[in-house]
């Protein structure tokens, strides 16, 4: 447990630490961004216990949302145990009093920093983002009245020229995260911080989607089975992270992998970035190339036991 | 008195006026343009030559008078009544807008290629190969080596980047340019060149253009009708060599004599 989280051993806090009216405040805007799909909708974003890096916006949402009967997974950079998905996991524990799982079946709200789970979200479920930069012209449009306007007209030419950029100077279009994408055939919207290997997943998803930027003080939603489509040029298409090698650990393929350091002597494998899915191939029996290494062998059971806490 | 009796006006400007405040920037406008003619508007500094160049170009709006502009389908329409999408969409296919400072018309962090190419994005081009060989194409005409398609214009010299900006407005093939002293601030030679290149692009294109400037030289080698200001006001105006040859006006005379002896 970490210092946010004891904050609120001391005193009686509302239920998920906001009050009702900012609660109500916030599924106003909600609701508004779901009748929008992909439209920014600014909310009166408050001070939360955790600087703003750490998820505010994501957490609002959450905050807004949940009920008692929901069971919460919280997840960074694909993983339930790192110290930002730990801290807010414990941080819904003390102030919701929910239960919280690293399982992605269980949960009934997935709150997410980068990655989208590799098994497939359920209509009874809900995937909220932690979004550090909501709007996807900012990049070549700084001023917020224009980019304003630019959504009002539908006009997008400035995130071709983006792209262009990207396959002038680089053969290829190089963005990997924050990959633009145009939801419902209207609003460009900014998946990030995602991977683009994650985009085909928000296309026709059966959960709602859920972003939310706190310093930005922004919401935006994708409804359960909408058109969702990755920008492009005809003669670029779109096209996911592949990778060569399957999981080390489970044998997974067509997953997204992250890497990993395994020793000083330059030792390393790629194993799932979403360690519930790997475990849970394991533990159905399904081994990698590297499951037999022993330092291979040590960090999949470091995991795992991680897991089990 | 004018050179282009025989067809439509494209532009055609009722009584403009514009206050800033108390002040005039400029009272009581009124002039047609003609598809193919290049307008010059001179004046010393402070005169409204560019005030009136941005409420023509839709930049700044009047305090009152009318602009009305013949659409690409033929009918003629108030440019302070078209929506916001028709206006952006006018600005960015059938008009160009070339600024003196080459920054304020360019994107300055993304590369040659793409400045060109934005217009075409803009309205809908989704061909990489398309949109880069017709980049190209264009920096090729305003004599902009091909190798520098993937460099910024921050590396480009002035005489560079106003060819450039003048690229990215044509790509589209508009049909009205506007100038806002696109000479200014280049070395002599520079300016020559490029104002060589204008007057070839305008002949081959076709072009309408209202080009603001306080130099004759320009406007004499540009335009083929001129219109003087002062003070806000359009004080003498007609063929570009009748004036310059043989102002009315005592101000433009001094202006003219002015001229001749730099
Ligand atoms: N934004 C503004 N606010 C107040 N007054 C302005 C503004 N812009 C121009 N003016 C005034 O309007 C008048 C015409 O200015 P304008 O910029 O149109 O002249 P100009 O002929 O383009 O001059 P220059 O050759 O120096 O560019 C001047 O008196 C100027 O001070
Ligand atoms: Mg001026
Ligand atoms: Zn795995």
């Amino acid at each position: 447990m970490n210092d946010t989280a004891q904050i609120f051993e001391q005193g009686e806090y509302n239920f998920a630490y906001l009050d009702e009216q900012t609660k109500r405040m916030i599924r106003r805007a909600i609701l508004k961004g779901i009748a929008i799909p992909g439209y920014q909708v600014p909310f009166a974003s408050r001070e939360m216990p955790m600087p703003y890096g750490w998820g505010t916006g994501g957490v609002q949402v959450t905050a807004a949302i949940l009920g008692k009967d929901d069971c919460l997974k919280m997840i960074d950079q694909g993983s339930d145990d790192t110290t930002n998905a730990v801290s807010l996991r414990g941080f819904f524990e003390k102030t919701a009093g929910v239960r919280t799982t690293f399982e992605t079946s269980e949960a009934s709200v997935i709150q997410t920093r980068h990655r989208i789970p590799e098994k497939t979200l359920r209509e009874d479920q809900i995937i909220v983002f932690q979004v550090p930069i909501p709007e996807p012209l900012r990049f070549l449009e700084p001023r917020e009245t224009e980019t304003r306007k630019m959504h009002a007209l539908e006009d997008y030419g400035l995130m071709h020229v983006k792209l262009y950029e990207d396959i002038a100077k680089n053969g290829h279009i190089a963005t990997t995260y924050a990959y633009p994408v145009k939801v419902n055939d209207r609003y460009v919207m900014d998946p990030s911080p995602t991977p683009k290997f994650d985009n085909p997943k928000i296309d026709q998803m059966a959960a709602l989607q859920l972003y939310g930027a706190g310093r930005e003080k922004r919401i935006y939603a994708i409804p359960p089975y909408t058109k969702v489509k990755s920008l492009d040029f005809e003669d670029y298409p779109f096209e996911v992270q592949k990778f060569d090698k399957p999981c080390g650990l489970c044998g997974a393929e067509n997953v997204y992998l992250d890497e990993v350091i395994l020793d000083d002597k330059g030792g390393r494998m790629f194993v799932c970035s979403d360690s519930d899915y790997c475990e849970e191939r394991r533990a159905d029996g399904h081994l990698g190339p590297m499951a037999a290494d022993p330092a291979a062998h040590q960090f999949g059971a470091t995991q795992a036991e991680e897991t089990a806490r | 008195m004018n050179a282009f009796p025989t067809t439509d006006p494209l532009l055609q400007v009722h009584n403009v006026t514009r206050y800033y405040g108390d002040r005039i920037g400029c009272a009581d406008v009124s002039f047609d343009l003609w598809p193919g003619e290049v307008l010059a508007i001179v004046g010393e500094s402070g005169s409204g030559k560019t005030t009136l160049l941005n409420c023509l170009s839709t930049r700044l709006a009047p305090t009152a008078g009318a602009i009305e502009y013949r659409m690409r389908d033929g009918t003629m329409r108030n440019l302070y009544q078209l929506t916001e999408a028709e206006r952006r969409l006018l600005m960015r296919t059938d008009w160009g807008f070339v600024h003196q400072n080459a920054a304020e018309g360019l994107r300055m962090n993304v590369s040659a290629g793409a400045n060109v190419g934005e217009r075409l994005m803009a309205v809908g081009e989704r061909h990489y190969g398309n949109i880069r060989s017709t980049a190209d194409d264009w920096m090729g005409r305003v004599e902009i080596d091909s190798d520098r398609i993937d460099d910024d214009p921050r590396s480009f010299s002035g005489g560079m980047r106003q060819r450039l900006q003048i690229a990215r407005n044509l790509v589209t093939r508009p049909r009205l340019v506007f100038m806002d002293e696109p000479t200014g601030g280049l070395d002599v030679s520079v300016q020559a060149r490029l104002l060589d290149l204008l007057r070839r692009l305008v002949a081959d294109l076709g072009l309408s253009v209202v080009i603001v400037t306080h130099d004759l030289a320009v406007a004499r080698l540009l335009s083929h009708r001129i219109m003087v200001m002062r003070h806000g006001n359009v004080i003498e105006s007609g063929l570009t060599d009748q004036v310059l040859d043989d102002p009315r006006e005592p101000y433009t005379q001094l202006l003219v004599s002015s001229i001749l002896q730099v």
